[in-house]
């Protein structure tokens, strides 16, 4: 049976390049659906990374009680003080975090850029963030340095330029780099002048902390939770910033799941018509194999391979293709946080496999059911080649 | 038998080839339909039609920054203005995060004077008026969360909490609203500012952005500009847009999804196109010695043409057609995925016509080559092949 197999498949694989036009629908057809599948999975992954890549394991963040996020949180210095005598609490950073309208370089329309201002605490608190162009900017002066993100996407934000917020100017004094997370996206401050610029007296919106160990989190969160003095929750990195990127990366996925499947349904019909196209017009040629002996089996299976190695084509090509075309590139939505975030496209290993893997599920059923009619037809009826 | 007939008749000599491709064709107007409305609903920021007489007040430099509900009375002087009136972002959260809607302060004779395309009950409005904690919700929210009036909304409070440092607002549903035309509902939950902000901790006299109606829409670039000069050196300057930019901004903000949306459906329609050539490419081979039997019966080059012609658009058109009545029909389920994220997405008449026609372009790019080799088509080299 396996040498009829081989013989079969070799020999509609022969015929392929005269079928070349009806072939390439498959092609092309499960190319589309793979492409457009990985290109927007990776859109999901990308913004998923830039929010994993900013959680350490022994790091929390400490916000008013009910905020869910920074923009609407709030403390004063006496809350502070409270947490970060704490012997669990190593480090601490009281952080202002505010939005400030500037315009995208892609549109010029205003968007919100978010402003961070920091004391050195919160530097060592992140050891990833390291400047790699100009310098950092000078306690009580007002200078900024900006995330690399935060660079490619606002108009005005180069090394040596200065923005204007509010009545006023800022001069951008370096740019750093945060291992590709959400911070890429923030310009930073020193805490106590954009605490006066903005108008902030000495509340800062959240906390960072650094823990004893990364199981101190649950036992802390407990303590403030219980203690009347405060207002406030802790929650680890890690839960937080799952929790920021949890919304947009399922509306995301869900968004690229509903246009693949439809797509895919097309393709199947794509791929329907013209494995059946292929087999009616070897009809002739199907049913001499089997007045010679040929089985059934392997006549089925030698159109299925064809479909499959049609699909399976495609499917590399359509990978190929949001590889080249989509990996690394940057967009910017805006975050759970009311901030734009920047992010790359990211095309994982992952993402590619299960995008080819798809090409051959949709291979089998476009190629399964011509294989069966063809198989099924009668021998006397295909050899007049009706 | 007429033109048409024989148009059809055609269409269906293979009728697995030509139902394959319809529903390829269907399919992918399905998806044309979705994508467009998707992309429409996301370019008006979710907010539906805007109003042309109305503009939109918000602060300089941050939307974090609250304006004094001061501003009021001098933009009210300002010549050429109509109306004003106020709302805010609350925020909140009701049961979980995932339940989301829009949650605004309002003044309820104000704002319903001001959105007249919003239609409540005098019964409603007066006891929206008359209940201190009372609200309004828009008829798709009371049905999507099963509200009736009299029932009491607790919703949490992340940004704002009560005087009393608790977080949990209660509000009575003392009306229900709905939008104008009826298939738009404007999902937002509005309740008494004069309440909200006495019971509120901290932010007192802000709100978050004025509506001001104008008398002539045609002066309001103009009129924009006096409001915005008038807060000049405020430190709570203004910024004034028409309620169009405003939420054309915003939308903006979340990034490109129309450039998204178009190169996902040009991957559908390279796909789609080259389908359907390639099944007309098909059956005209199958055909021409019928073809040259139909000229030397005395049908001209012209008409030969044209009736190949006339099949590929009908097979699109019909495709077309079928697939805007499919998307109709089962947008529930789109909407259903989505409204949590962009609100309620409806089909406009635009993308219905702009589907149709795309159809017909779609039907003459794929069936001019044919077309032309019918036509070009000498009878004795057709009649040969026989």
């Amino acid at each position: 049976m396996f040498g009829q197999l081989y013989e079969i498949t070799l020999l509609s694989l022969r015929n392929l390049p005269s079928r070349l036009g009806s072939s390439s629908v498959i092609v092309v057809g499960i190319g589309g659906v793979v492409g457009v599948l990985v290109a927007i999975l990776a859109m999901a992954k990308g913004f998923e990374a830039s929010m994993d890549r900013a959680i350490a394991p022994d790091r929390a963040i400490v916000l008013r009680g009910g905020s869910t996020s920074e923009l609407s949180s709030g403390m004063g210095p006496q809350e502070m003080g409270v947490i970060a005598a704490w012997s669990e609490v190593t480090a601490a950073s009281g952080e202002l975090y505010v939005v400030a309208d500037v315009p995208k370089r892609s549109n010029q329309s205003p968007a919100n850029l978010a402003i961070r201002g920091v004391e050195q605490s919160a530097f060592d608190i992140r050891p990833e963030i390291t400047i790699v162009e100009g310098r950092t900017f000078g306690t009580g002066k007002t200078e900024m340095i900006a995330g690399r993100g935060a660079v490619a996407e606002f108009e005005g934000i180069d090394v040596g330029s200065t923005i204007k917020l509010r009545n006023s100017e800022w001069t951008i004094v370096g740019i750093f780099e945060a291992d590709g997370s959400v911070y890429e996206s923030e310009v930073w401050a020193d805490l106590a002048t954009a605490q006066s610029e903005f108008r902030r007296g000495g509340g800062v919106s959240s906390m960072r902390v650094r823990l004893a160990s990364p199981d101190a989190a649950s036992g802390l969160s407990k303590r403030i939770e219980e203690d009347p003095r405060l207002d406030l929750t802790l929650t680890s990195e890690d839960e937080y910033f799952r929790n920021q990127s949890e919304g947009m990366t399922a509306l995301i996925e869900s968004f690229g799941y509903t246009v693949a499947v439809i797509m895919a349904i097309g393709a199947i019909f794509a791929a329907l018509n013209t494995m059946y196209t292929a087999v009616s017009t070897r009809t002739v040629e199907i049913a001499t194999l089997r007045a010679l002996g040929f089985g059934n089996a392997p006549v089925v299976i030698s159109v299925v391979i064809e479909a499959l190695l049609l699909a399976v084509l495609g499917g590399i090509a359509g990978a190929a293709v949001a590889y080249f075309g989509f990996n690394g590139w940057t967009v910017s939505t805006l975050s759970e946080g009311f901030s734009q975030v920047a992010f790359d496209f990211t095309v994982t290993p992952e993402l590619l496999t299960y995008g080819v893997l798809w090409a051959v599920g949709l291979g089998l059923i476009g190629g399964l059911f011509p294989a069966v009619r063809a198989a099924r037809l009668p021998i006397t009826t295909a050899l007049r080649g009706e | 038998m007429s033109s048409i007939g024989l148009v059809w008749s055609n269409l269906f000599r293979k009728p697995t080839r030509t139902v394959l491709t319809l529903l390829s064709v269907l399919v992918a107007f399905v998806l044309f339909t979705w994508l467009r409305s998707v992309a429409v609903a996301f370019s008006t920021g979710g907010f539906g039609e805007a109003g042309i007489d109305r503009l939109i007040v918000s602060p300089k430099y941050s939307i974090i920054d609250p304006l004094p509900i001061s501003h009021l009375r001098q933009i009210v002087t300002v010549p050429g203005v109509d109306a004003v009136t106020h709302a805010d972002w609350f925020g909140g959260i009701y049961q979980e995060p995932r339940n989301f809607f829009p949650k605004f302060p309002v003044d309820p004779d104000g704002y319903f004077d001001l959105y007249s395309e919003l239609v409540i009950s005098p019964e409603h409005l007066e006891a929206f008026r008359t209940t201190r904690t009372g609200a309004v919700a828009s008829a798709g929210l009371a049905e999507r969360f099963g509200w009736s009036v009299g029932d009491r909304i607790p919703i949490e409070g992340d940004i704002y909490p009560l005087r009393d440092g608790s977080r949990l607002w209660e509000f009575d549903l003392v009306g229900i609203y709905s939008g104008q035309p009826d298939d738009s509902d404007p999902g937002v939950f509005l309740f008494q500012y004069d309440y909200f902000d006495e019971a509120r901790q901290f932010g007192h006299g802000g709100i978050g952005w004025f509506t001001v109606r104008v008398e002539d829409p045609e002066r309001a670039a103009e009129i924009a500009s006096a409001i915005d000069a008038m807060f000049e050196n405020s430190v709570n300057a203004t910024r004034t847009a028409t309620e169009d930019e405003a939420s054309r901004e915003f939308a903006k903000q979340m990034g490109d999804i129309g450039l998204m949306t178009t190169g996902i459906l040009g991957a559908v329609f390279f796909t789609i196109l080259l389908l359907t050539a390639n099944t007309m490419a098909q059956g005209l081979r199958e055909r021409i010695p019928e073809l040259a039997v139909l000229k030397t019966f005395g049908f001209t080059d012209g008409s030969v043409g044209m009736l190949v012609l006339a099949e590929a658009v009908l097979l699109c058109l019909v495709g077309g057609v079928l697939g805007i009545g499919v998307a109709v029909v089962l947008m529930g389920l789109i909407d259903a995925a989505l409204e949590q994220f962009i609100g309620p997405i409806g089909i406009g008449w635009p993308i219905v016509a702009q589907g149709l026609v795309l159809a017909a372009v779609l039907g003459v790019i794929v069936g001019s080559v044919p077309a032309l080799s019918a036509r070009r088509l000498a009878i004795v080299d057709a009649l040969r092949e026989r």
